[in-house]
């Protein structure tokens, strides 16, 4: 059962083969048994997911059942919950159990899910590693010696080690992709403005993102199902027509047949993306698995996306800057953190702030407040506005000689824990293909597709068009189909 | 040598929303502190703001008052500063690209303009309460978050007066005419900044200070004053003036510096990501429009067609209630009695409201009674003078002019035949004014007008007794 698919789940629950009771035990178990090395989670309430569960199971005995209804699901740490623990991996809430829930939080509510857990992620999800949590790093469960990835870690590892059967995420510049990378897990990034940031505590408003995390494209299509939708109490949130995401799932590519159901799709490669920094067994399993798609009848086209290369620059000058702003009501005035003694009200915010962020929110809080000081924000804010324009434009461009853009997720597969610690610019490589998403707005996933160094995993990045989410899934699903990356279960789990 | 004194004003409006700028919490005033207060305006991780729509409207609304350009695509910007009453961290206003560009209003009877540089939306702070809280500062959020219009008018002003009319003619205009603010300036409804600096004539501009939140007329003309005086009392020592906040106390009557330039803080504005740019269509500008009251330009042209002077239609326009008082009495009366409604309307009416502090749409005596009142007097009915017993017993509740002249039997003596005979004993009892006019006194004459007045007990025709009076002594 806990190598079940959602949809297996969800059969297995409406036909009461298991109840939700059982099934969210059977997690919590493994929770208890695992989480101590894994580090996964922040909070595990037991008492709390049961009763979950049991309101689930009479959901289900009244035939009041969604697709998800009893399902556990984790939820990364930066998802406000009602009465639990947020804490956004920092010192800074530790102490903060939310009054109200995130919309993200009230739709898989609604959708009758049980809350698992709270999952653990680098501070105010400010990381590629999730070693900036103020809990502790967590493992990667394919070897844990090494990271899994970040900043959504906790949630990528949960997943991968068959803690959780999904979970909730967030991606600021690849926070969900590169660690679903390094687990060997599916993640997806939906075009910005899809999933409601209501109740998401902010890194960079403009980046941001939610999304879910799943062992297969029908997974996450069955989890975005529920995720996406219009919430009013978001501004940036974009009022359209519901979806079904997993309405294409089986359909083959606009006039393909089932033999090659991606007969006349277009991947485009961009040059920039399989250049120097890219590590060579990472580069081959992303040969191997565009080979792939080429069986199933896909084709590729070579495209360029020229401003690629300022994409790390342009965001680390634009998510600091948002960041140093948004995290300014971290204060210790009104809820979280405030320093034990201090003298003066300057004293107190002083010694709050530098007690109560960790050392790389500090870097982005100073860079973000430096880009922003007079005198240079026209130098690097607006330039950099102006980078994202080009990047943005880049993709418009490659849209009209493909339909998808494919490349790898993540340069090299997991790192050892501490490996980066000191250099951060190196650190701020990692995501270096997956940050051009983010500043265009796109949707964006990877998938599991083989093995590198280490017999650690590697994931291919697919970028689509805006709103092209169903479609990705679709063709991520037709490559799963073929394939079995997406089954393999790390040996220590 | 003489001192110019240049003055600009920023004066924040509280708008008259239900329901705060960015959040759905209640602006009601007075409530227990942090009761009024949500999520949002207690900046929670996590919570996003949404313009309000109405705050946008009244915005707007503004805009086309003072023909100023409605900008169709304005941005929110985050204003970043820590203090305890800011919950978020930063102010979220409006920087580069505001709501409402230019446009102007005149003060002193329309004589004088003064331009607006724009005028923007932004969220009001909390509230800081540094008494009763032995040693600690309490924090009240309920005002958090309330939607202000921030107008900023260019350095236009040459006096405290001048100051002050603008500010009258601004508080006239956004609570009276357009209602976009309840006016209530204890509640600090209305609160001006003042930027003031001092040049000699024809010289650039002088360094300015400006003096923050003056919650009253008095006191932004006792702060302009005292800064002034400063100002020009330090250049004149050979001193000079640094740029600066100051604060003024209404106990001492005196302006003292808060921070200066040095210390000033760098706000780092940039575009608030939470919200994107407003963006305001050309329909739902005309449409408002249309909803709005008529405008006091468009009525003092209506005042036009009446033939006032400029001055007497000035102040017959100072305010929506005034305005659409006299012209409701204007219309339907004779354009020859039009002069002197005019006179009493600014005159009897104004001096009962402002005993009772009413405004017109409140007064006791509605134009049509004014208009008949009137009429009378023209008709020769009743005296101007007897009109005013007849409009105090409207006032009081009495309805009918002819009804209350009937009852207290206040016509005039217009009976000729009845005046001849009163003029004629009154050249009879005094032979000692008729022989001084007669040798060329004309006071001697008033004096026996006097006496056939108070003969008649008031309710002679004063006309007809002049001329009957001239005839006989004539003859």
């Amino acid at each position: 059962m806990i190598n079940a698919g959602l949809k297996e789940l969800s059969a297995a629950l409406a036909t009461k083969r298991i109840s939700s009771v059982e099934l969210t035990g059977l997690f919590l178990d493994r929770i208890g048994k695992l989480n101590g090395e894994l580090n996964a989670f922040i909070t595990v309430d037991p008492d709390k997911s049961l009763s979950l569960a049991a309101d689930a199971d009479a959901r289900i005995a009244r035939g009041d059942r969604a697709p998800l209804t009893g399902i556990p699901v984790a939820h990364k740490d930066i998802f406000c919950t009602k009465g639990w623990l947020t804490t956004c991996g920092s010192r800074m809430l530790a102490n903060f159990t939310s009054p109200y829930s995130a919309h993200v939080i009230e739709r898989f509510g609604a959708a009758g899910a049980v809350i698992l857990g709270k999952t653990n992620m680098d501070e105010f999800a400010m990381g590629s590693s999730t070693e900036t949590s103020f809990y502790g790093p967590v493992r990667n469960p394919w070897d844990r010696a090494f990271v899994p990835g970040g900043s959504s870690g906790g949630s990528a590892c949960a997943v991968a080690a068959r803690l959780a059967p999904a979970a909730t995420a967030t991606d600021t510049g690849g926070s969900i992709r590169q660690p679903a990378a390094l687990t060997g897990i599916t993640g997806l990034k939906p075009t910005y403005g899809v999933v409601s940031r209501h109740g998401m505590v902010a890194f960079a408003s403009s980046l941001d993102q939610g999304g879910p995390m799943g062992r297969s494209a029908e997974d996450a299509a069955m989890l975005l199902n529920v995720m996406a939708g219009f919430d009013e109490r978001d501004s940036t949130s974009l009022e359209r027509e519901a979806e079904d995401y997993t309405r294409d799932l089986d359909r083959p590519w606009e006039g393909a047949g089932a033999g090659k159901p991606l007969q006349g799709l277009r991947i485009g490669i961009p040059k920039e993306h399989f250049g120097e920094g890219l590590s060579s067994d990472v580069a081959q399993a992303i040969d191997a698995a565009l080979a792939q798609f080429e069986k199933i009848g896909a084709k590729r086209v070579q495209i360029s996306l020229p401003n690629s290369g300022l994409s790390v620059p342009a965001y680390y000058v634009i998510a600091p800057a948002e960041a140093s702003s948004n995290l300014s009501r971290f204060d210790g005035v009104r809820y979280g953190y405030r320093a034990p003694e201090y003298g003066d009200l300057l004293d107190m915010y002083c010694k709050t702030r530098s007690q109560g962020f960790g050392a790389e929110v500090k870097r982005r809080i100073l860079i973000g407040t430096y880009v922003l000081s007079h005198g240079y924000y026209d130098a690097y804010y607006l330039k950099a506005q102006r980078i994202r324009r080009l990047i943005a434009q880049d993709f418009v461009a490659a849209f009209k000689r493909c339909d998808v853009v494919m490349g790898p997720t993540s340069p090299t597969v997991a790192f050892r824990i501490g490996a980066m610690a000191s250099d951060p610019v190196q650190m701020y490589l990692n995501d270096i293909y997956t940050i051009p998403a983010n500043l265009a707005g796109l949707p964006a996933m990877s998938i599991p597709c083989g093995f590198g160094d280490n017999e650690l995993p590697v994931g291919l990045h697919i970028v689509g068009n805006y709103f092209s989410e169903a479609r990705m899934l679709a063709l991520a699903h037709q490559y799963q189909r073929a394939t079995d990356w997406h089954m393999r279960v790390p040996a220590g789990a | 040598m003489e001192w110019e004194t240049v003055i600009g004003l920023e004066i924040h409006v509280q708008l008259s929303t239900k329901s705060k700028m960015f959040s759905r919490a209640s602006t009601q005033f007075g409530a227990t502190p942090n009761t009024q207060a949500c999520a949002v305006d207690i900046a929670l991780p996590g919570v996003l703001p949404v313009a309000n729509k109405g705050a946008v409207e009244r915005a707007i609304r503004f805009g086309l008052a003072v023909g100023g350009t409605i900008n169709q695509r304005s941005v929110f910007a985050r204003k970043n500063y820590f203090y305890p009453d800011l919950p978020k961290g930063y102010q979220i206003s409006q920087f580069e690209l505001p709501i409402v560009q230019g446009g102007a209003v005149t003060i002193r009877d329309g004589k004088k303009t003064i331009r607006l540089t724009r005028a923007h939306l932004e969220e009001d702070a909390g509230k800081s309460l540094h008494e009763d809280f032995h040693g600690m500062s309490g924090i009240d959020l309920n005002r958090a978050g309330t939607p202000l219009l921030e107008i900023v008018s260019e350095p236009d002003m040459r006096s405290s007066e001048e100051a002050v009319a603008y500010a009258r003619a601004m508080y006239d205009l956004v609570v009276k005419e357009i209602e976009i603010c309840d006016g209530n300036m204890q509640e600090g409804s209305f609160r001006c900044d003042a930027n003031v600096s001092v040049r000699r004539p024809g010289a650039s501009l002088g360094t300015r200070r400006e003096i923050k939140n003056l919650n009253s007329f008095r006191f932004l003309q006792q702060a302009i004053d005292f800064e002034v005086k400063w100002q020009i009392g330090t250049l004149e020592d050979g001193g000079t003036i640094h740029q600066a906040t100051v604060l003024f106390n209404p106990d001492t009557g005196e302006t003292r510096a808060m921070r200066s330039k040095e210390d000033a803080h760098d706000y780092r504005y940039f575009p608030d990501p939470d919200l994107l740019p407003l963006e305001v269509s050309k329909q739902w500008i005309e449409q408002i429009r249309k909803s709005m009251p008529e405008s006091l330009r468009g009525q003092q042209q209506k005042f036009k067609d009446f033939r006032l002077p400029d001055y007497q239609a000035h102040q017959l326009t100072a305010n929506r209630e005034t305005a659409t008082f006299a012209l409701s009495t204007f219309t339907g009366a004779p354009a020859a009695e039009v002069p002197m409604l005019a006179n009493w309307i600014v005159g009897p009416v104004k001096a009962r409201l402002n005993e009772e502090n009413l405004d017109y749409s409140r007064s006791r005596v509605s134009p049509e009674q004014l208009r008949k009142l009137i009429g009378r007097v023209v008709d020769g009915t009743v005296s101007e003078k007897s009109a005013i017993e007849v409009f105090d017993a409207m006032w009081k509740g009495e309805k009918d002019p002819d009804t209350i002249i009937e009852k207290r039997g206040l016509n005039q003596i217009s009976d000729s035949g009845a005046l001849e005979a009163i003029v004629d004993q009154v050249i009879a009892a005094n032979p000692k004014s008729v022989e001084e006019y007669r040798s060329g006194k004309d006071k001697a004459f008033n004096a026996l007008v006097g006496q056939a007045m108070k003969a008649t007990r008031g309710k002679g025709n004063p006309a007809q007794i002049n001329e009957i009076l001239r005839k006989k002594l004539a003859g």
